[in-house]
């Protein structure tokens, strides 16, 4: 099978399936606090939830349309509309489905980058349930180990504790494609140490698609 | 006072979303998987894929049950887990449930809250977060298409441009691991010379095992050492 006929073929299916799937996930994910208002006869008042809706609107709105166009490319479409559903992107589907790919020495946005990427997100999504599931019939248990003080540090950088594995590894085989986004990052974190970091996600792709295209046109890549 | 937010009503409710993802990715990855077979991907790739994102999943898991025991304390569990199954992320939960509990004039931090606080709360997390799925469903096939086009007509470029979208991503997250402090700083130099490590032992010594669970390894092992590195300088 050519990558033109996978393409044509998968890709109508796929996309007809995640938007059939991504609706039924709103109605789900909606019923939920409709379910809650009825049964406890809960209703909120408009005031309260303008004051809370606005100004998290305001930053996870334009948040969550950049995460579709910065991600999807990398996902591919059939773990786009599974990882939108389940969430948890950069800190885990994105990187899970990036590490599939590198282990199976596999392109991401190729034919195979698709279906392995599907996989690898749908098997985090399960585990991920899986743990959420345990994590709730044994609370008792688990919750004095995952809350104490020792450990605290560990979760607290987990981000960096990826991120520095995923950079090198990535870095190393892209360096001159870095060089642009790493600089301007670090410009802008030593400036605005609290910058919010999924704001600056786009920027930093942006700079980096931008410096790529700049040495894409002269040879230098 | 906790009744309601342990309430059997509401876990049926977590019960329900848990099975729906459940559906869904199991929905997915059967589809994925017969596409594979018929594109002659190797099973074993696709076997390999399911079990070393299965293990590189777990303690990104626990960070995310983590988000759920700081959350149960005023929301109780089922809420949290419902949140946590779906759409958003550890990162967004939480800030969600405060603005919306001010909004109502109650904090997280004061413990439980009424169910009319709950109520509101429950409404802004779910609304809030809406944005990625609608714009996916309206546009997400038309913006795949342009990069498929972008890739047909300069597949070099197309690869390049998708890179360079990761590489972004990643800098992102090196700027502000490198301006989040000394202790932020150490564990992300351990994690790249963990991952170099791991390298070198697969290359060099032909461990298998280090590819595979390279990424894991080495995020677990700069957890641990963040853990050290605070006893160490004092968190």
């Amino acid at each position: 099978m050519t990558e033109q006929e996978f393409s044509s073929g998968y890709e109508q299916s796929i996309h007809r399936m995640g938007r059939f799937w991504m609706s039924a996930a709103l109605l789900v994910i909606l019923a939920v606090p409709l379910s809650i208002s009825i049964y406890f006869d809960a209703w909120p008042a408009a005031g309260p939830l303008l004051a809370g809706l606005l100004p998290i609107m305001m930053i996870y709105v334009p948040i969550g349309i950049i995460e579709v166009i910065t991600f999807s490319p990398m996902l591919g479409s059939g773990s786009t509309y599974l990882a939108f559903t389940t969430g948890n992107l950069t800190n885990l589907k994105v990187p899970c489905a990036l590490n599939a790919m590198e282990i199976a020495e596999i392109e991401p946005g190729s034919r195979d980058g698709e279906i392995i990427s599907t996989i690898a997100v749908a098997t985090s999504s399960l585990v991920t349930n899986l743990v959420l599931i345990l994590g709730v019939l044994l609370f008792v248990q688990m919750a004095p180990v995952l809350a104490s003080p020792v450990l605290q540090p560990a979760f607290e950088n987990i981000l960096p504790a990826l991120f520095g594995a995923l950079g090198y590894l990535y870095i190393s085989k892209n360096w001159k494609l870095a060089v642009v986004p790493v600089t301007l990052m670090l410009i802008i974190f030593i400036l605005v140490p609290t910058a919010p970091v999924g704001v600056l996600i786009p920027v930093s792709a942006l700079s980096a698609i931008a410096a790529a295209r700049f040495m894409y046109n002269r040879d230098m890549i | 006072m906790d009744d309601y937010r342990n309430s059997g009503f509401l876990f049926f409710l977590g019960a329900i979303v848990a099975l729906f993802v459940t559906a869904q990715s199991i929905v997915f990855m059967r589809k994925a998987w017969l596409e594979g077979r018929r594109a002659g991907l190797p099973e074993e790739k696709m076997r390999k894929a399911v079990f070393t994102s299965a293990v590189f999943t777990l303690v990104p898991s626990l960070s995310i049950l983590l988000t759920m025991l700081t959350l149960s304390g005023a929301l109780g569990l089922a809420l949290p887990w419902i949140r946590l199954s779906v759409i958003g992320a550890v990162t967004y939960e939480l800030p969600a449930a405060e603005a919306a509990a001010q909004a109502a004039g109650a904090s997280l931090m004061a413990g439980g809250v009424p169910v009319s606080v709950f109520s509101v709360i429950v409404w802004v997390m779910t609304l809030g977060i809406m944005s990625g799925p609608i714009f996916i469903i309206a546009y997400f096939k038309k913006l795949q298409g342009k990069v498929n086009k972008i890739k047909a007509e300069d597949n070099r470029w197309g690869a390049l441009l998708i890179s360079a979208m990761f590489v972004g991503l990643i800098s992102s997250f090196l700027g502000s691991s490198l301006a989040g402090g000394l202790i932020s700083i150490l564990t992300l130099l351990s994690s790249a010379l963990l991952m170099v490590i791991c390298i070198q032992l697969e290359q060099k010594a032909g461990l298998k095992f280090f590819k595979d669970f390279a990424l894991p390894v080495s995020m677990v092992g700069a957890m641990a050492l963040a853990i050290f590195y605070t006893g160490l300088l004092g968190g």
